[in-house]
């Protein structure tokens, strides 16, 4: 077990240095920043105002980059270093794969969820500082949608990062699957109801499955129960399902995934050849 | 017996880069194992590693299958790699790694890079891949002669040494245990000729030549 943390801890020492780091902790923390500045905080549109409204410009961007942000970053973890030989010379030495692999998604969740929690936090301060109330309960969930969100998008990275030998190939499925995902979010749903006559229920379904459509009515259902801004596939959901049993669903589910994906990519690991 | 290759076989494309081939290395043999490129000998060293699955027969390392307990297999072999990998590890934190992943004191580590000139303190703080050439392949010798291992496997270990490096290299060489087995690849036979005692070719996957000095 000591291996694990141990890994986990240099994954998040080299992290730390890395440039792509930076820029990730300087995209959300600048995009706060820039909320505050620009004063969206101050703007009324759609009902929403102060922290509020901050907080849901915030969970629309971050729909939109965190995946791919997590995909880029992550999915040359182990095809990285396999392409480079360095995952040749660091399993020379006697560490079981399962601390390798475990190790290494644990530093990698620490590196890509503390930026946007911080960032969330540099949200909630600068609330603090124009006064005002704070909604904590949005806070507290939006924390846990963050945390589902990135943990099912690691563990799609590390299963994508396991099973490919190139790290092209890997960015390449990245986008790939963040596209598809991005394309199957409520409006794209909407569209391909209207233009083929796809059945509701395959619909429905294809919104359920999908884990950024999942994390965007959960989020967004914090802020708007009748989700109204969120479209009619959103809409018939919370509908059916009902507020609490939507966001249990929006933070379980993704969880799940993750660590689907996350199983099957160190299954993959361990039975393929590892370089 | 430190290794035992029965019939080993493993295709890569539908090809086989190691055709079938039977090898014993037991205690004390120090192997030079040569042959031009795409011979085999890079993936016969990693399949003793246990970094990849046979497509047939049976290898085994001090007894075990070094995919299955790749631990305990490991825990008895240092491994130099032909080129320093670009770890971005700092030289600190890839001392953590092994001496924490291996049970090596760092201590010892320092004493052997001393040896070889390798002032490790005064770069504790720099990344491994931002070190001279000459710099990582001494600290990669340091970390596998501190291991103390029963199985030493050198691939081209002598390729970004300048010629006093080498020098030391080879004298730090044949101060190690004469029951310890090493398995060097390399082109350069007339500079490790006084180290081994059997001479393995290889071309085109299979053992051709093997001669005991």
């Amino acid at each position: 077990m000591k291996n694990i943390f141990l890994i986990a801890y240099l994954d998040i020492k080299e992290s730390l240095r890395s440039k792509w780091f930076y820029v990730y902790s300087l995209v959300f923390g600048g995009l706060m920043a820039l909320f505050f500045i620009t004063g969206v905080s101050d703007a009324v549109v759609m009902g929403f105002t102060g922290l509020s409204r901050m907080l849901l410009i915030f969970i629309q961007v971050t729909i939109i980059i965190l995946p791919i942000f997590i995909l880029i970053t992550t999915v040359k973890s182990i095809s990285g270093d396999r392409e480079s030989n360095v995952l040749e010379y660091m399993l020379s030495f006697p560490i079981s794969l399962n601390h390798y692999y475990w190790g290494k998604m644990l530093g990698r969740f620490v590196t890509v969820f503390m930026p946007v929690f911080l960032a969330l936090v540099m949200g909630v301060i600068f609330g603090l500082i124009k006064g005002g109330d704070l909604p904590w309960n949005i806070i507290f969930l939006y924390s846990i949608l963050l945390f589902s969100l990135c943990f099912t998008f690691l563990g799609i990275a590390f299963f994508l990062s396991s099973i490919v030998k190139s790290t092209d190939i890997a960015l390449g499925s990245s986008f790939v699957v963040w596209i598809l995902l991005l394309a199957f979010i409520d409006i794209a749903l909407i569209g391909l109801m209207l233009q083929n006559r796809v059945d509701d229920k395959i619909i429905l379904t294809l919104a359920m499955l999908n884990p950024i459509e999942v994390f965007r009515i959960g989020a967004i259902s914090l802020f708007d129960p009748e989700l109204t801004v969120i479209g009619p596939v959103a809409y018939y959901l919370l509908d059916t399902l009902g507020t609490n049993l939507l966001i249990i669903y929006a933070i379980i589910y993704p969880i799940i995934i993750g660590g689907l994906f996350a199983l099957f990519g160190y299954l993959a690991f361990r039975k393929k050849d590892l370089i | 017996m430190i290794i035992e290759a029965k019939d080993i076989a493993k295709k890569f494309m539908k090809e086989y880069v190691l055709d079938h081939i039977d090898l014993n290395i037991h205690s004390g043999d120090r192997v030079a194992l040569m042959g031009p490129n795409g011979a085999g000998k890079t993936t016969l060293v990693r399949a003793i590693l246990g970094f990849y699955r046979l497509d047939n027969g049976l290898m085994q390392v001090f007894g075990k299958d070094p995919v299955k307990s790749r631990i305990e297999v490991l825990n008895g072999i240092s491994f130099i790699p032909q080129l320093p990998p670009p770890i971005k590890l700092s030289i600190e934190e890839l001392l953590t790694y092994v001496s924490k992943s291996s049970n090596i004191p760092s201590e010892n580590i320092f004493k052997e890079a001393e040896r070889m000139e390798l002032n490790l303190k005064a770069n504790l703080s720099k990344p491994f891949f931002k070190l001279s050439g000459g710099m990582k392949q001494k600290l990669l010798i340091a970390i596998a002669l501190s291991k103390k291992s029963d199985l030493l496997i050198f691939d081209e270990p002598t390729a970004n040494l300048d010629p006093k490096g080498r020098e030391q290299f080879y004298d730090l060489l044949d101060e190690i245990d004469k029951s310890c087995s090493t398995i060097y690849i390399t082109h350069r036979l007339d500079e490790i000729e006084p180290l081994i005692n059997r001479k393995i070719y290889m071309e085109l996957g299979k053992i051709i030549e093997d001669e005991r000095l």
